[in-house]
This record gives C-alpha cells, structure tokens and sequence, in this order.
C-alpha cells in the first residue's frame, strides 16, 4: 500500500535501528527464541516492510464482502453478539434438560448438547460395551422419549441447538425433527447444527463407526435432504478444533479442516448436487488455543482461504456459499488440573482471540474440566466470562479491530501460505480421504503433538502451575459427579419403551432401512420413519452396521 | 535393570477417543528404551488382558478419560488374576478425580497419573519397580 520510495526509506530507518537493537542486546540479551505454536519465527517488531505487495481490497475489503477476512456480516457484533453456546450433557435427559432450562434464564442463547460415548457410538444403554460410560461424558439418548425429555419445555421455533453427534448423526437430527414436529414447530423454524463430520472422527476424536465411503453417503444424504425439508438447519460442522486438542498446530488444524472440508464438497457435488444448494449451510468449527495473536490471524485466514476456494475452486455464485461461519471452544488441552481457578484466565484471553477473530458462536470452557465434566458454579463463570467480553470491555464496538496491525496482517498471510502448501501437498497424495488412509494426517499430528510435550516438559513451553510457580497448595474445589445410578436408570426407561411400543412396526421400519441401505436412496425418510417409531438408536446403527460394516482403525502412532 | 527393556503394553480402555496422551506417552516409553505395544482405540478390559498375556509384557498402561475407570480398572486386574497375570503391573492415566484413587489402588492399580504429570517421573516410576525386582 506504501509507495516504492518510501519503502526504500523505511527500509534504510530499519537498518540503522537494528544497529541500535544490536547494541542493546549486547548487554541485554531476549529472553528467548519467540516462536508460534505453528513452530514459525516471530520478529521484534513488525511494519509495512513486512507486508511489501500488500493491496486492502485484495486481502481484506470491507466486513460483509469478499473474502471476508474481516468477518461474515457487514456489522458483525454492532448487530448482534455471537451465540453464547455452552456445551453441556450429563446422565439423563431429564439432568441435562434441567441444565439446559437454568443456562438459558442465565442468558445463554443456544442449546449445545454433549451426548455420552455409547450415543456417539451407536450402542443402546443396554449393549455390553456401554458399560460405565452411560451419561458420563454427555447425556444418555437411546430413543426418541429421551430427545423428547431432553427438549421438554424448550420451545424449538426459539432457540438453535447445537449437536455434536457424528457417526449417527442423521438418527439424532431425525429424532430432533420429530420432537419439533409433536411441539407444533414447522421444520423451516427450527435452527441448529449437527457436527456430521466424519472425516476428522478418523484422524482425531474417534468416535467413527462406518468406514469413510459409507459414513461420506450418510453426509450426503444428509445435505440433500436437510436442503429440502429444513432449510435453516446447518448440516455439518466442519471441525479443526479436535484436530488441535489431539496435538496439531494452529496451521496444521486448519488445513487438515479445510481439506477435509473440500472432500465434503466434491462427495455433494459427485452425487449430483449443485454446490450453491448445500454450501450456504456447511460450517465450522475450530478452537481459540493459547498463542493470542496466532489464533486471530488463524480465524481471518481461514475466512479468506475458504471463500478463494469456494469461489475459485468451485464455482460458488452465492456470497453465503463462501462465508466461512465458525463456532469456537476454547482449549480444553490448556487447561490445568493444578490451580484450577487460573484457567479462568485462560479461558479469557481465548475467548477474547476468538471474537476479534469473528466466530459467530462460542463455548468457553469452565475452569475444572481438566478434573471432571463441569459443576453449574463453573459453567456459570465461563458464561459470565463471555458476557464480560460482550458487554463490558468494548471489543465489539467496531469491525475486526485489529484487521491493519502489521503483526496480525503479517501473521494473517503466513497461516494462509502455510495452509495452502498442506492442502497442496493432501490435493497430490488424493485428497483428504486418502490421505487419512495413507496416515498423513494422524502423523502430522503426531509429531506435532510430542514436540508439544517435549517443550513443556524441558520448560520451554511455560504453563503456570505445571512447570513454572507451581504451588503445592491446591484449593480444592466442588467437582460435578455422575450419579453412578445414572446407568441402571437408563436402561430400565429403554426397557420400558421397547415393551410399550408397536414392535411390529419397528420390525417393518427396521426391515424398510434394511432395504434402502442396499439401495442407492437417500437414507433420511427410512431414518426419520424409524424413530418416529421408536426404534432405538442401537437398532438403526445395527442396520447400517449389517449392511454397511465397521471401520477398524489403524494405529499410528 | 539387567540390560532387557521394559515391556510395556500401552492401552485405551473405554470409548473415548483421546489417545494424545496414551500415543504421547508411549512414543516417549519408547525414546526411553522400552518396548512398547499400543493397542488403538476402545479396548475392552478382555482385550487388553489378553493381548497382555500374549504379548508378554510386564507393566499394562491404560489411558481412560471417558469417566468410566471406576468400572473398568478393576476389571483389568481381576481378569489378570484370573488369568494368572498378577505379577503384570497395571499404571492408569487420564481425567480421573483424587478422590478415586484411593479405590482404584485398592483394587490393584499400582499407580494414578493425572493431567500435568511429567512423562520422566512415570518412567522414573517404571525404571524404579523394575530396578528392584
């Protein structure tokens, strides 16, 4: 933007101020190397030198417009703030819809519903590897009557809900529909999300259960059928944010994101679907992790990068198709179980990168989940954490507040570089699909995650209250317990619907899935016909389990 | 420690899909000279038991973060028991509560590592047990 000459001139000032800088490090040497999380150098200072062909509508134009770098909407949170989503389940439906209701008069403005690893999975209450793990991480859904328990009394035309279901997600969103259906709410009002994104289940958070060329028929399944028949409903969440959790670096979580992302895309448009149909309603979700300024420039470039592609790669004529809109969770890897009230802090300063980073969603996590699943007084402060950064401190007053600083810009075009290197080098080994086959991904994040350890354990890395002013002292504080009842309880209400339903019917509906799992058709209406009969969760994945198989995961390590 | 390596069995039991900490904290077993089996996600107590026995190992590392190590711990010990296994010596890591490990070691967990635990002192911990026997 600077003209040539005085370019030229700065570039001599910074010659003879490096003299000086030279100097003073003679007697005073830095601290130590500065580097980023992605492993990259950073500089003392930054200044228009570091940003040289550097052209404002090219890399950023105006909020609202492409490519979007300094945000989605063209007033952002002049209009309205972000969803402040807390990810929350626990033991019953009836626990967590309790939850639910005293988040919502809190003033949390959407739902996000955690399920325990059995739903994720697939499994019923009552099938032997559930044992123990029912209601732990999340609440417990076998059957419609738990979804119906679990929205009892939240009137679905007024809040979205966020699920964060994968594998089975078409059976969760069916079961999310019926219940929409018996409150009266027409499904073109009901709003929300499911994560629906299988690829990083294989390469992160392991909860798959079908392999990739199935569980990719699911999805578009999925985007076809949601397009026609609940059109404000996101159909997935492409997620890097536990790609990062499992180790990788800030780059790393966003080009594996997005190239996963582009293998989405091209299965929809294979299948025949035209990319301004769906794309409109994918979107993302990644995580605010430690390095402040890195995690910025990360939500900018990964806005400008997705609408390049989108546009450039793809075709897409509609602006919606190449807005990037993101949800954000803070990270949980960073929290501590020594002096846990210090992760307040954390969980600030994460939550304060992710809205001048623009998400248009946020979960901050509480204060003790590095001990257990969060307890209502830590929830409670990480919500009250996001409305501080609302309301009080003013970072919301104007667009993107730090689109200009020549360190954010600077940083803002690196991560794009870098992305762009990994989603050619995944492009060559055949895309995202194959290159989770081959082991790409999980090694990448591998590596990155024992550097990670290695650095906090030789100190390198600071994390207060583990390798730098530990205090052997701790303050206990109130962890959330599940009932180990919870179990039992579950089970026996599965029992009970399986004895008071139409068995003959759910044989029927069963045998129907049966049928169109070996077909070409879209599974939706077989699925949503299922639950509506109260055929459990474990016995539609049993169906697709049948036909379908199981992915067996390779161990890379 | 006589000059044979540790051989170590590091496993995931549960659903969880958090196996950062178990591939962590096993490439690291290896880097200190230990030889080390991983067994990959969601292993049932039988499984790791039985791959145990098999692969001959002496000290069992389960990473459980899912919650449900009050009910799947003890199944790994009494199982070995069962199966003659009791001199493998079974370690757990992951989210797990203080106040659960008093039971857990009751039950014959050898040690707990929970989150911010240096990998040196969880070798230092194996080195130690194997030195003296």
């Amino acid at each position: 933007m600077q003209p040539r000459e005085k370019l030229s001139e700065l570039s001599g000032h910074k010659k003879s101020w490096q003299k000086k800088v030279r100097a003073v490090l003679e007697k005073y040497p830095e601290r130590k190397e500065f580097k980023l999380d992605s492993g990259y150098k950073v500089e003392g200072v930054y200044t228009p030198l570091d940003l040289p062909e550097w052209d404002y509508s090219d890399k950023l134009g105006f909020p609202g417009e492409f490519p979007y770098t300094r945000g989605v909407q063209p007033t952002m949170y002049r209009g309205r703030l972000w969803t402040m989503r807390q990810y929350a389940g626990f033991g019953t439906a009836e626990e967590t819809n309790r939850r639910y209701r005293y988040l919502l008069e809190q003033g949390q403005t959407g739902l996000s519903v955690a399920f325990d690893l059995p739903t994720q999975i697939g499994y019923d209450s009552d099938h032997p590897l559930a044992r123990g793990e029912i209601g732990k991480v999340g609440v417990a859904i076998d059957t419609l009557e738990d979804m119906e328990i679990l929205m009892n009394e939240i009137p679905l035309d007024q809040v979205s809900t966020s699920m964060t279901i994968n594998a089975p997600a078409a059976v969760l969103m069916a079961m999310y529909m019926a219940v929409a259906e018996k409150q009266g709410v027409p499904f073109t009002k009901i709003r929300g999300t499911i994560q629906n994104d299988i690829l990083k289940e294989y390469v992160a958070r392991g909860t798959y259960i079908f392999p990739p060329r199935e569980s990719m028929r699911l999805i578009v399944d999925i985007f076809a059928y949601a397009g026609k028949n609940i059109p404000s409903w996101n159909t997935i969440s492409i997620s890097g944010y536990h790609i990062r959790e499992a180790g990788s670096t800030a780059v790393q979580e966003l080009a594996f994101t997005l190239s996963n992302a582009i293998a989405y895309v091209e299965a929809a448009m294979e299948a025949g679907l035209n990319v301004d149909q769906f794309a409109p309603r994918l979107s993302f979700f990644f995580n605010a992790h430690v390095n402040f300024f890195e995690e910025v420039a990360k939500f900018r470039a990964a806005r400008r990068i997705w609408a390049r592609i989108m546009k450039n790669r793809f075709g897409a004529k509609k602006a919606r198709s190449m807005t990037l809109r993101f949800h954000t969770q803070t990270a949980g890897c960073s929290l501590t179980a020594q002096q846990p009230e210090v992760n307040i802090m954390r969980v600030a300063f994460q939550a304060l990168s992710a809205v001048l980073g623009g998400t248009q969603s946020l979960h901050t996590n509480s204060m003790d989940e590095a001990l257990a699943l969060p307890s209502e007084h830590a929830a409670l402060l990480a919500l009250r954490t996001q409305q501080v950064v609302g309301y009080e401190i003013g970072v919301t007053d104007t667009v993107d507040p730090l689109g200009g600083s020549y360190y954010v810009e600077a940083l803002t075009d690196q991560v794009e570089q870098e992305v762009m290197g990994y989603i050619k080098q995944i492009d060559e080994l055949g895309g995202a699909v194959a290159a989770i086959e081959q082991g790409f991904m999980q090694r990448e994040i591998q590596e990155s995650a024992y550097r990670y350890q290695r650095e906090v354990e030789s100190g390198e890395r600071v994390v207060i209250g583990v390798n730098r002013f530990a205090s052997g002292d701790e303050l206990p504080i109130d962890l959330l317990k599940v009932d180990p009842a919870v179990g039992e309880r579950q089970i026996e209400r599965l029992k009970k619907v399986r004895l008071r339903r139409d068995q003959g019917k759910v044989a029927e509906v069963l045998q129907e899935l049966r049928r169109g799992a070996q077909s070409k058709e879209n599974l939706m209406p077989y699925i949503f016909k299922a639950v509506k009969a109260y055929a459990s969760l474990g016995e539609i994945c049993g169906v697709l389990r049948e036909i379908f198989g199981e992915y067996k995961q390779q161990v890379v390590f | 420690m006589n000059g044979h390596p540790i051989r170590v069995l590091v496993g995931k039991v549960g659903l969880d899909g958090h196996d950062r900490g178990a591939k962590v904290v096993a490439q690291a077993f290896r880097d200190a000279g230990m030889e080390v089996i991983y067994t990959g996600l969601r292993q049932t107590p039988e499984q790791i038991v039985e791959a145990a026995l098999q692969e001959d190992v002496q000290v069992i590392g389960i990473s459980i973060l899912s919650g449900a190590h009050m009910q799947l711990l003890p199944l790994v010990v009494d199982l070995l028991r069962k199966q003659e296994g009791e001199d493998i010596l079974v370690v757990a890591g992951g989210v797990i509560p203080k106040d659960d490990i008093p039971y857990l070691k009751e039950a014959g967990i050898a040690e707990v590592f929970t989150p911010g635990a240096p990998i040196k002192d969880i070798i230092e911990f194996l080195q130690c047990r194997f030195a003296q026997n």
